[in-house]
Order: C-alpha cells, then sequence, then structure tokens
C-alpha cells in the first residue's frame, strides 16, 4: 500500500489538473441545464454592459435639466411612422409635447402629442465626453437631430431631468456598489471564515458567536446608525466607498460563514491530510489545495450575496442616509417617489425600482443555478 | 429542559449587552458629543445657555472622561433608573418618546408574524404535496418575486395603486379622530382598516421565505419512512401529513424565525417612514438625521433587544415542540 | 431427515387451510418522465396462509420490498400495479381485491394496520421522532377500534410487556430517539399487532440490528405468530434467517420469483440456476476435509432496463442456452407447491425425481 501512495504522488499534479479543467466544463454543462438561470445571466450581463458604456447608451447628462419639461411623461420610441396613406415608413421618432394647465394643481401638464414627430438618430453625434472615463467619444446610441427638442423616452422628473439617462447611470452606481461591497465582504469573508474554519479552536467558537451576533441585528437601523455619522461634507466618492464599506460590515458573514462551513469539512479530507504529509504549509495548503476545490461554491455564494447588497443600498439611499443627491442610484432615484402625490402624477419615477426587481430576480436565479452546479450532491 | 432556558437566558443576556455595546459605539460615533451638539442648538435657537444645567448634564453623562465611563453611566441610567437619555431635538426624556412608537412596531411586527405563518402554512404544505402541480409553480414563482421586491418599493406601489383605485392615501395606523382614544371595536376597526396595508408588506419577504423553507422542509420528510408507516397504520392521507411529516417539518421552521426577526424589524423601519405609521422607524431615522443620537441609540438598542428576545422566544419554542432539542439528543 | 417428518404434517394441514392472502400474476411498473418504464415485479404469484410464514428472498432491488409494499398500496405515485390481483380473504369475509381499491379509500384504510400490518426495517426512521412511541402506538387502536385514549394507554402497555420491553408504562412516554435499536424495533413489533391483524408483513425487520438482538427478535415474531395465528410474510435477503423463521420461501430476482415451494423443498433441491449458486454461497459447517470454497455469482446484477426479454438471470447463469435470453420461462410446477421459472425445466422435464 505504502509503496502504491508512493508511487502515486508525481502522477497526481497533472491528474488534478485535468480534472480541474473538466470540472469547470461541467459545471458550465450543468449550469446551462436551467434554463431560467441561463437567462438570468444573459440579463445581468446585459445590466452590467448598460452600467459599462452608461454614458454612450444614456441619451443625455444625469444632472442636465430643464425647467421647461418638469414631469414630462415618458414619450416612448417609435421606429415607424405612418403617412396620410396609410402606409408606414422606418423613420425613428419621438412625439413631441402639447401642455394644458391644471387649474387645482396651478402647474402645467405636458400630454404626448402624436401629432408632434421628433426625428431621432441613431448614433447621433454629441459633445465629446469620456466612455468609462477614460476612452474620448463623441456620439451617444441614440439622440434627437434638432438640438432644442425634447427627447424623455421615459419620462422627465420634478427638475426636467431625463429618466432614462439617470436610470442608465444609477444603474453603474448601484451594480458596482453591490460588486464592491461583495467583494470586500468576499476579502473579509474569505480571510476571517478561512481562519476559523482552518484552525478552529477558541478563534472559531469566537468568530461564530461575532458572527451569530451580527446577525441577529436587524441591519437596516445599524446600517442608517453607521450611515447617519458620516460627515455630511465627504465627496461623493468618500461617500460612495463608505456606504461599501458599511454594507460590508454586515455582508462578510454570510461569506465567512460558508467559507467556514467548507474549510471544516475539507480540513479532514484525505487530499488535505496528505499535502500535510507531505510538509506543505498551511498557506500553500490553502491556497492550492482547498480554496481550488470550493471556489465554486464562494462564487456561488457571492453571487448571491450580491442582490443584498442592492437592496440595502438602495434603501440607505432611499431613506437619504445612503448616496447623496449629486450621485444617481436607483435608491436616490427612489427618492423622488416618495410622495404620493408626485407619484400619482409621474408613476414613471417607479422605474428604478423595476430595475431593481428585474436585477435581484435575475441575480437570484443565475445564482441559484450557479450554486446547484457547482454542487454536484446538492440534488 | 431548564438546563436550556438557563443556558438560553445566559447567552441572551449576554448578546444584551453586546446589543447595548454596539447602540453606544453609534451614539459616540459622530464627530463632536452631544453636549457641544446641544450647546450649539440651544444658541442657535437663541436661547439662553444655564451653565448649571450644562454642568449637571455633564456629571450625568460623564462628558470629557474615557469612554468606559460614558458607557457605565449610560447603560447604569438605563438599567437602573430606566433613563435612556435626554432627545435634544425633542427636549424630552427618551422614554416618554419611544414607548408608544415602540409598542406600534411590536404590533405590527407581531401582526405581520401571525399573517405570515397563517399564509405559509396552507401554501408551503400544498406546493409540497403537490409537488410539480401548477399551484407549486405558481407559490415558487410568487416566492421569488416575493423575495425580489423592496418592501419599500411594493409600499410605494400599493400606495401608488390605491391612490389610482380608490383615491386614498394609505398611510398612518389610525384615522385623525382615533389616534388617542381607548380601545374599542371602532378603534380596532380603525386599525385594521389602515395596519393592512404595512402588515402586507411587512409579511410579504417572509411569507415567500417561509414557504420556501416549509416546502424544502417538508419533501424531505415526506420521503422519510416514518411517513409510510403511518400511512400503514390506516390513517388517512390528510391526518398522515398533518400529524407527522407537517409536525415534524415544523421544528425547522419555528427555528427561522430567529432569523426572520431582524429582517422584519428592518423592514419595518424603512416600510414604516414610507407609509407614516407611528412607528419607532421615522423616529430613528429623524433622530439620526438630526444627530439626535441618544434617542437613535435608545431606539437601535431596543429594536436590537427585540429581536433578541424574538429569537429567545423561538428558541424556547423550538425546545418545547421538538423532545430532540428538549431532551439534548443530536 | 427429521426435518422431513417435521414437514409433512404441516405440508397436510396446509392443505386444508385456505390462502387468507393470494397475489396472483402481479406486476408492477415505475415510470419516470426522463427514461422508459421499469418493470420491477413481474408476475410474481405468492399465497399466505394463516400461522405461516412465507419468506421473500433476494437481493437488493430485486423487487421484493417493492412486492410487500404493494400487498398494502404503500408504493409511491410513479409504482403502478399493471396487472394481476391481491385477494384478501379473512375468515367468514368476503374477499376483497386490494389491488382495485382506490388510494386512500376507507375500505384501504379499514385493512392497512388493522388486517394487515407492517413491520420496516429502520425501526429510527420509521418511528416518528416527535411523537411518543405510547403515541404513535395508541392511535391504532383509536383509529380501527375507536379506542379512548385513556384504555388505548392502558392496551399500548400491556402490548409493550408482550413484546418485552422492560418498563413498558414509562417506556410508553419515551421518545423512538431515547430506546436501543432493539427495544425501538420491539415497540414497532407491538404497534403492528395492537389491532391483532391477520396478516403482517415484517420487511427486513432484522436487517439493521446487531446479531444478538436479531435473534431474540426472530424469536419473538415466532412466539407472537404461534400466539396470534397470523400469516406472514418476511423479507430478508438473509437465507439463515429464512432457514431459521420461514415455512414457505419465494426467491426473487430482478422483478422475477424464480422459484418458490416449502423451505425444505427449496433448500434441500433448489431447481433454479440462481437459487442453486445463492445456496452454494452460503458457508456451510463442515469438518476441515469436507470444506468446499464458496462459489459466488459470477458477474453482477444487471440494471433493470438491461435485464433480457427473457429469464433475468440469463446473463449470469452457467446454463444458459437458447431461448433464455428471448423467451420468458413459465412456472413450472413441480409437484407439492414448488415452482421454479427456467428453460431447463421444460427441456429436461425428468432429470431428477421432484
Amino acid at each position: 500500500m505504502a509503496v502504491e501512495t508512493m508511487t502515486d504522488i508525481p502522477v497526481s499534479t497533472p491528474i488534478k489538473r485535468a480534472k480541474r479543467e473538466s470540472q469547470t466544463a461541467l459545471m458550465w454543462r450543468r449550469f446551462k441545464r436551467h434554463r431560467l438561470a441561463l437567462v438570468s445571466l444573459w440579463i445581468v450581463a446585459l445590466f452590467y454592459l448598460i452600467a459599462i458604456l452608461a454614458e454612450f447608451l444614456a441619451p443625455h447628462d444625469p444632472g442636465a435639466y430643464s425647467a421647461r419639461y418638469t414631469y414630462a411623461p415618458p414619450q416612448g420610441l417609435q421606429l415607424f411612422s405612418t403617412d396620410e396613406n396609410g402606409g408606414w415608413r422606418f423613420f425613428p421618432h419621438v412625439n413631441g409635447y402639447s401642455t394644458e394647465v391644471d387649474r387645482e394643481a396651478m402647474r402645467r401638464i405636458f400630454v404626448v402629442d402624436p401629432e408632434i414627430e421628433i426625428p431621432v438618430q441613431f448614433l447621433a453625434p454629441s459633445d465629446p465626453y469620456l466612455l468609462a472615463g477614460v476612452i474620448p467619444m463623441s456620439v451617444k446610441l441614440i439622440g434627437v437631430t434638432e438640438a432644442r427638442a425634447p427627447f424623455y423616452i421615459l419620462g422627465a422628473d420634478r427638475l426636467g431631468r431625463d429618466l432614462l439617462s439617470r436610470l442608465i447611470h444609477g444603474t453603474r452606481i448601484s451594480l458596482s456598489i453591490g460588486l464592491a461591497g461583495v467583494t470586500l465582504s468576499l476579502f473579509f469573508g474569505i480571510i476571517i471564515g478561512g481562519f476559523a474554519g482552518y484552525y478552529g479552536g477558541w478563534f472559531d467558537s469566537a468568530v461564530m458567536r461575532v458572527i451569530e451576533f451580527i446577525r441577529s441585528m436587524p441591519t437596516i437601523p445599524l446600517w442608517l446608525g453607521l450611515a447617519a455619522a458620516m460627515p455630511k461634507d465627504w465627496s461623493a466618492l468618500q461617500t460612495y466607498f463608505a456606504i461599501t464599506i458599511i454594507l460590508s460590515l454586515i455582508g462578510w458573514t454570510e461569506l465567512a460563514r460558508v467559507v467556514r462551513g467548507r474549510f471544516l469539512s475539507l480540513r479532514t479530507e484525505d487530499f488535505v491530510t496528505a499535502a500535510q504529509l507531505d510538509g506543505a504549509s498551511d498557506w500553500r495548503i490553502i491556497t492550492r489545495h482547498m480554496v481550488p476545490s470550493f471556489m465554486s461554491h464562494i462564487i456561488a455564494a457571492a453571487t448571491l450575496a450580491i442582490p443584498g447588497m442592492i437592496l440595502a443600498e438602495t434603501a440607505l439611499s432611499f431613506l437619504g442616509l445612503g448616496l447623496q443627491a449629486p450621485i444617481v442610484s436607483w435608491g436616490t432615484l427612489l427618492q423622488d417617489a416618495q410622495n404620493i402625490r408626485t407619484l400619482a402624477s409621474a408613476p414613471w419615477l417607479l422605474a428604478p425600482g423595476v430595475c431593481v426587481v428585474i436585477i435581484i430576480l435575475s441575480m437570484n436565479f443565475f445564482g441559484d443555478g450557479l450554486r446547484d452546479a457547482a454542487d454536484p450532491h446538492g440534488r | 429542559m431548564l438546563g436550556f432556558i438557563g443556558k438560553r437566558l445566559i447567552a441572551m443576556i449576554l448578546t444584551m449587552w453586546a446589543v447595548s455595546f454596539v447602540a453606544f459605539a453609534i451614539i459616540q460615533l459622530p464627530p463632536g458629543d452631544y453636549l457641544t451638539t446641544y450647546i450649539a442648538t440651544l444658541a442657535a435657537n437663541g436661547d439662553r445657555v444655564d451653565p448649571a444645567t450644562i454642568e449637571a448634564l455633564r456629571r450625568q453623562y460623564g462628558f470629557g472622561e474615557p469612554y468606559m465611563i460614558q458607557y457605565w453611566k449610560w447603560v447604569s441610567g438605563i438599567i437602573f433608573r430606566g433613563d435612556f437619555g435626554q432627545s435634544f431635538e425633542w427636549e424630552a426624556p427618551v422614554t416618554t418618546l419611544i414607548w408608544g412608537r415602540l409598542g406600534n412596531s411590536i404590533l405590527l411586527e407581531g401582526l405581520a408574524v401571525i399573517v405570515m405563518w397563517l399564509v405559509a402554512l396552507p401554501i408551503g404544505i400544498y406546493a409540497a404535496v403537490r409537488k410539480y402541480s401548477l399551484g407549486d409553480y405558481l407559490a415558487t414563482i410568487g416566492g421569488f418575486i416575493g423575495l425580489a421586491i423592496p418592501n419599500f418599493f411594493f409600499a410605494l406601489i400599493l400606495m401608488y395603486l390605491s391612490f389610482i383605485w380608490f383615491g386614498e392615501t394609505i398611510g398612518g395606523l389610525f384615522s385623525p379622530g382615533m389616534e388617542n382614544a381607548r380601545w374599542s371595536p371602532a378603534r380596532v376597526w380603525d386599525f385594521l382598516s389602515h395596519a393592512w396595508a404595512p402588515i402586507l408588506v411587512l409579511s410579504m419577504a417572509g411569507t415567500a421565505e417561509l414557504i420556501r423553507i416549509l416546502r424544502a422542509n417538508l419533501l424531505d420528510e415526506l420521503k422519510k419512512p416514518y411517513v409510510t408507516t403511518a400511512r400503514a397504520k390506516g390513517l388517512s392521507e390528510f391526518r398522515t401529513i398533518m400529524k407527522y411529516p407537517v409536525r415534524v417539518a415544523l421544528n425547522p421552521l419555528v427555528s427561522t424565525i430567529g432569523w426572520l426577526l431582524p429582517a422584519l424589524v428592518s423592514s419595518s423601519v424603512i416600510v414604516s417612514v414610507v407609509l407614516n405609521l407611528p412607528t419607532a422607524g421615522p423616529l430613528l431615522l429623524r433622530s439620526l438625521t438630526s444627530q439626535d443620537m441618544f434617542l437613535a441609540g435608545a431606539i437601535i438598542m431596543l429594536l436590537g433587544m427585540l429581536t433578541v428576545i424574538g429569537t429567545l422566544i423561538s428558541d424556547l419554542l423550538l425546545a418545547w415542540i421538538d423532545p430532540r432539542i428538549r431532551y439534548g439528543s443530536k | 431427515m427429521g426435518c422431513v417428518m417435521r414437514l409433512i404434517p404441516m405440508g397436510g394441514k396446509n392443505m386444508t387451510q385456505k390462502p387468507i392472502l393470494s397475489i396472483a400474476d402481479m406486476s408492477i411498473v415505475f415510470s419516470s418522465p426522463d427514461e422508459a418504464d421499469i418493470e420491477a415485479v413481474r408476475q410474481v404469484d405468492l399465497t399466505l396462509t394463516p400461522g405461516k410464514t412465507l419468506a421473500l428472498v433476494g437481493e437488493s432491488g430485486c423487487g421484493k420490498s417493492v412486492t410487500a409494499r404493494a400487498v398494502l398500496r404503500l408504493l409511491d405515485k410513479n409504482a403502478l400495479i399493471q396487472r394481476g390481483s391481491i385477494t384478501f380473504e379473512p375468515k367468514g369475509e368476503k374477499p376483497v381485491d386490494i389491488a382495485k381499491l382506490k388510494q386512500d379509500s376507507l375500505p384501504l384504510r379499514a385493512i392497512r394496520g388493522n388486517q394487515i400490518s407492517m413491520i420496516f426495517q429502520e425501526p429510527m426512521s420509521s418511528l416518528s421522532p416527535v411523537h411518543t412511541i405510547g403515541d404513535q402506538i395508541d392511535e391504532m387502536m383509536t383509529i380501527h377500534e375507536g379506542l379512548k385514549p385513556k384504555q388505548a394507554r392502558e392496551r399500548t402497555v400491556a402490548l409493550l410487556d408482550q413484546v418485552g420491553i422492560p418498563g413498558a408504562r414509562e417506556r410508553a412516554d419515551a421518545y423512538p430517539f431515547q430506546l436501543s435499536g432493539g427495544l425501538r424495533q420491539r415497540a414497532m413489533i407491538a404497534m403492528a399487532l395492537a389491532c391483532k391483524p391477520q396478516v403482517l408483513i415484517a420487511d427486513e425487520p432484522t436487517t439493521a440490528l446487531d446479531v444478538t438482538t436479531q435473534a431474540q427478535i426472530l424469536d419473538l415474531l415466532r412466539q407472537l405468530q404461534a400466539d396470534f395465528g397470523m400469516a406472514m410474510l418476511f423479507i430478508t435477503h438473509d437465507l439463515g434467517v429464512v432457514a431459521e423463521i420461514a415455512d414457505e420461501v419465494a426467491v426473487m430476482y430482478l422483478g422475477d420469483v424464480v422459484e418458490q415451494g416449502s423451505v425444505f423443498d427449496v433448500f434441500a433441491a433448489p431447481k433454479h440456476p440462481y437459487t442453486q449458486a445463492l445456496m452454494s454461497s452460503i458457508p456451510k459447517m463442515a469438518r476441515k476435509a469436507d470444506r468446499v470454497r464458496l462459489s459466488p455469482i459470477k458477474g453482477t446484477v444487471p440494471a433493470p432496463k438491461d435485464r433480457p426479454e427473457g429469464c433475468a438471470f440469463t446473463s449470469r447463469c452457467p446454463h444458459a442456452f437458447e431461448p433464455c435470453p428471448t423467451i420468458r420461462p413459465a412456472r413450472t410446477d413441480l409437484g407439492n407447491g414448488h415452482h421454479a421459472r427456467c428453460h431447463l425445466l421444460t427441456r429436461v422435464p425428468v432429470e431428477e425425481p421432484a
């Protein structure tokens, strides 16, 4: 027996590598079987693409306001136009507005007027800008040819800002904060959970108590308390990072629990014992043997943690204690929809909420599919 | 059993101590101490600052002394005198501000828990017993959506729909005349006609979660041999399922209360803000924005305590219904 | 030869006793959405007689448990009794075809537990973990005999005492996890016997127990059978247990009953190659000089979907010839209730006197 194991060792490395490659392929094959998860993956990818290409996709600057078009309703985008003879013609356009005066509310109301057709151009030239802050460009996906014409596909807000553009830029902030929060949580989670799981003992039980405690606290009040302590004069970037850190302060617990559980169960596996007997250092065992064997689980757990982060940011910003005004996120956008009077006259302000629901649903399906694919034993 | 309760009680006290520490840390977080803010506010209002009052406050809360001493003064005040400190914004002791609102919070959250269970039990059982039926699919889809809709967004939609359809603004817990009336059938009715919306919003995510857990647990249990034994006894299918697998599947469900509660308390804060409910949530938000830290700290601590006590209750309930825990088997 | 002396008079009694349960030509098919249907049990014929024990032997997956469960209609939803009948004819009552009864119907429920009851393999998982033993036994009498809880508990205590559980009154309030494996199985037996059933189905009741406890449980079952006079269907994979407890034996292989008859006939002169192979694979007590090397059966049991049309044992049979894979061997009567399904028996009808 001893001789056999000895001869096994040199062979084991290439075998292991081959197995890992096929494992990824296997995971992908298993993942593809979940049709819902696959569709969700595309939706998630689309959202992130939007976040990356925000400047190119958004027709306006998110902060550009126009006192002329406050609460202008959504125009929608029409690709065809009918002429007098009832024929069809490819003519991308939006309809203009006509105004009525609401005497009760003492303000102007805009109505989409199908008579007015404002031509729309794809790849429209625009003022120069930097795509994702690096690539200089001066063309946008879509724009109106007449510079002064109103162009509000999804409607406008209180200051006449284009909701679509703000939504697209908000996507960037909300999705990136989810990603950043999870990355940070993952960092803490792997380090703390890894130590606890690998070494066990008093450190493990102390960590578990702390995790239990944090998880038994209602998160929103805690987050609010922490967020409220942020100095008001911090810059947008500072707030952004502060919020990320605040979210991770609670978010790491779930990931640490997963990592710890994995470490705990792997610690007694034969291949870890074998590596220890080979005299491999703890660091090497952890990074080369243990982490690769549960990376897929961690990725799945991290994916499932992103929706919580996005939700938390949205909630905090919605309450006014998260990201602050010049930054556009789904949460800050929804802040405008808090008032029922506003909401009644401009229901399109709820659109960011719809985005939240879609991304959370897809992230959950995607994460579930990933987890099922990563765990061959789970069903 | 007594040993179990004792152990839980000790754990609860330790957790509460930790909660108080966190709350105190949050009180201390904002730059500058409470007293400075207080004096600044008084001065801003043009009030004369009485040095004697300031000195009394400084002594009472130990400002300027080490954090541990301040913490002790704060916490001992709470324990021995029920004194949570002073709200400088309202210029009143914190205790006079929070109890009524906290009561409303507890009432709403309690009702939401009850509704969750009442709705989730039959649906979860149905979904598991009729696996892959239309009803099961609907429950699963509904569950996913229920978990994906942020509660405040749901509240906004509800507000919008009720305004558009019925021309009513939902919000508050009582009609203006009923706020301070004594409890009577009329007041209960008034309460319910207001509270259905927050209860619906609050219980949605929890219901979805409970259905999912119950369905998964029950599917596991339905495969167990003791179910076959019960059938072999000649029990009707309904009784078989209700008496055995459902009963066993309830145990882990009871223990989920422990971690559903923090989420419930969290969402009640934000939903209360949206629906303008007289609960602890809006008060917390307001105290935080105005840096009224003793009030905020007290609310955070009490909300934390609320979940701790809720978890204790669910633990005891679990021990009561599950003999394996009561008798300390694995 | 002393055995023969014992068996012949009993065989004579066998003629006069009417069978209480007869399974005739029963086939059970499992369907699944992803795969082809599997016929887990093929045209099985079995009869149970009051006071007698029929042992159903076979390897795991051969369909013996499925057959037993079918008698009480305890199969999962994806299993269907496709053909055949399960006729239950209690003394002085009209015969009922259990295979035709509706699931969850009153007549079926009146039979379950009351007239036919069952003991399962794993007493731990077969008893509810959150109800006391007493609660679970009381229930039998409250549902079938309408006893009040108090009366039921009295009977339960008596039953627990009868199956040899010490301190029966206190143990009735114990939970399954507080009892040892042997006591749990005794409690399970007490439960099965609560309503004095006429047929007892024991599905590997001793498999999960250690050998000493096994022997005690077998003794208990034998003694209780003598006391109650019930018919017993005993499922096992242990030929030693068969020899100890059964009067008759049916050997199953991949859904087929390949051979059945009195224990003496089958053990002494197995006719089917599978039975023969089984017999030569059990160790025998012998003097050192006479010892023979155990001969395991060649090959492995094929998956049900790879089972040939004809005799299921073809792939491993040393005597297999042309008709075996394609033509299903008929159930051949070898006299004295001894039957076997093998082409060898029909090709050479009189190879050796039965």
